[in-house]
């Protein structure tokens, strides 16, 4: 029961944060660029406003137009109960596998991919097809990085993971863990969009990827893009605090969950604040530099497994 | 230093060594390649001290600190020198292969090191023996580097590449060389930097260029 109630918190933390996170980000580098900045609820307050208008589809467009935003929230709230965030017990635990995790990520985007392509506008199409590009290199980095991690705790489930790190707190300073995490960073930023792989910001650039897809979505259904689009970079930045800082993630019991709240506050904060901050001072890359920089991090990751099997 | 926390610092060193031979790879801008060269000489450095630490041996100390200060210090000023003189050769444009190909090349040559090291590292299983196929990785990718690459000042990091590599493997299997074979190699170094740097300097003032690829056809 107590795990039911854990996880179900965890779920709702997620939810309720990650519009914010969006938030503080935006905060941070809006300060670094000497503006005044919309504050922190803004997200929250653009969904509010979205939601309240009436829905709308262009004309032409079928079901995967219609289900994409649903497909997305529903796979973002499953990510949100599985991956080990506030606490490793979840009663999902069977499903918190690597390939679990990262399937239902990669159907998340396809969905969209598959939305936008059914707008049959151009920027629709466009913007399938380098996510697609994009997705094509990052979920296997993403596979191979994760896979460096289990090959020593000899499981791929995400919570055993987190639990074996906890108790060995040296194996994160190991290479096969730092090569890990500096390809899993790089491929978090791609998946979610941010700079040098994709600008947030803006929708008016030719070269955007994440904003020609869902050009055509308003209403609620914006609403529900852009929260599932928070929540998927409130679960990365998680995972990513997890796997190499999983200090005062709660177990089983209720009692570590207000430690946990505070950990899993502090490890988002700090690694949104520092991807906002970092996104100042970077511009955006060229799209076809794009597969070099994911190519790059694919290496870091393979390299990551072979330090993990050969210097064990 | 117990065995373990040996161990942990030498696999890290060796993690720093073998990453700055891809970053190196990874780059386009020549600073940053001279600059990720000039870690990798101090990841070197490391290697050598952490196992004279471990050995008690006040030579391979000397040995390192030396290492440290040729590696990381004169030839990466060096080779600096050499760039700042030709601002407008900063950059490896269009290498023979390109870069996203080279770094998935760079993922086959590791597998190949670490294959063909298993039977050099079953000989005497120790945690120095471990890290030797990072050894061999950076020798073969600053041999890769050297004959992907066109400018003369990326073809030499290619090159020093290839020597820490060389280095790092004699270190790592014969616990280190002979105190007067090591200077003799320093030596060498240092002179062969210095012959390119110059030869750098001629080729531009003859070809305006230092792409390699001009030297293909005799003039008088």
């Amino acid at each position: 029961m107590t795990r039911v109630v854990l996880t179900a918190v965890q779920v709702v933390v997620v939810v309720a944060v990650a519009p914010l996170l969006v938030g503080v980000m935006r905060q941070v580098r809006a300060r670094l660029e000497g503006r005044a900045g919309a504050g922190i609820g803004q997200p929250w307050r653009d969904l509010r406003k979205l939601l309240r208008r009436p829905a709308a589809s262009p004309a032409g467009t079928g079901w995967a137009f219609r289900i994409a935003p649903l497909v997305l929230v529903g796979t973002s709230l499953v990510l949100a109960a599985v991956v080990p965030l506030l606490t490793t017990a979840s009663p999902l635990d069977p499903a918190a596998d690597l390939f679990a995790v990262v399937g239902l990520l990669a159907l998340g985007t396809v969905t969209l991919a598959l939305a936008a392509l059914d707008t049959g506008t151009a920027f629709g199409g466009m913007g399938a097809s380098r996510e697609i590009t994009v997705l094509a290199l990052v979920e296997p980095t993403i596979l191979v990085a994760v896979f460096a991690l289990s090959a020593r705790v000899g499981s791929t489930n995400l919570a055993a993971i987190v639990t074996a790190t906890q108790h060995d707190p040296l194996r994160v300073a190991s290479p096969a863990s730092l090569l890990a995490a500096a390809a899993l960073a790089i491929v978090v930023v791609a998946e979610t969009g941010r700079l040098p792989v994709d600008n947030p910001a803006t929708h008016l650039e030719l070269t955007m990827i994440h904003e020609a897809m869902v050009l055509e979505y308003a209403g609620p259904d914006l609403a529900l893009v852009e929260l599932a689009a928070a929540m998927r970079l409130t679960i990365l930045l998680g995972l990513l605090g997890s796997l190499f800082a999983p200090w005062g993630i709660a177990g089983s019991a209720v009692v570590g969950l207000p430690l946990a709240l505070i950990a899993f506050a502090g490890k988002v904060t700090a690694l949104g604040a520092g991807l906002g901050a970092g996104e100042v001072f970077i511009a955006k890359l060229r799209l076809f530099r794009v597969p070099e920089l994911l190519a790059g991090s694919f290496v870091l990751a393979l390299l990551a497994v072979a330090s993990s099997f050969f210097l064990a | 230093m117990t065995d373990s926390s040996y161990a942990q610092y030498l696999d890290l060193a060796a993690g720093l060594f073998l990453l700055t031979a891809v970053g190196v790879l990874w780059r386009h801008q020549l600073a940053p390649m001279v600059r990720l060269f000039a870690v990798q000489g101090f990841a070197l450095a490391a290697i050598v001290g952490i196992l004279g630490a471990h050995h008690h041996s006040i030579e391979l100390l000397l040995v390192a600190v030396g290492l440290g200060a040729l590696r990381a210090g004169v030839l990466p000023w060096l080779a600096g020198r050499a760039l700042r003189n030709a601002p407008a050769e900063a950059r490896e444009t269009r290498p023979v292969v390109n870069v996203a190909s080279s770094l998935l090349a760079a993922a086959a040559l590791t597998l190949l090191a670490y294959a063909v090291t298993r039977p050099l590292v079953a000989l005497s299983p120790s945690p120095a023996t471990t890290i030797l196929p990072a050894a061999v990785t950076v020798v073969l990718v600053g041999f890769f580097i050297l004959v992907t690459r066109r400018r003369a000042l990326s073809q030499v990091v290619g090159f020093l590449l290839l020597d820490n590599g060389i280095t790092a493997t004699a270190f790592l299997t014969a616990a280190g060389v002979p105190l007067i074979v090591e200077l003799g190699i320093s030596f060498d170094l240092l002179l062969a930097v210095l012959v390119m740097q110059m030869l750098t300097t001629r080729l531009r003032a003859a070809f305006g260029t230092t792409d390699l690829d001009e030297l293909r056809e005799l003039h008088d």
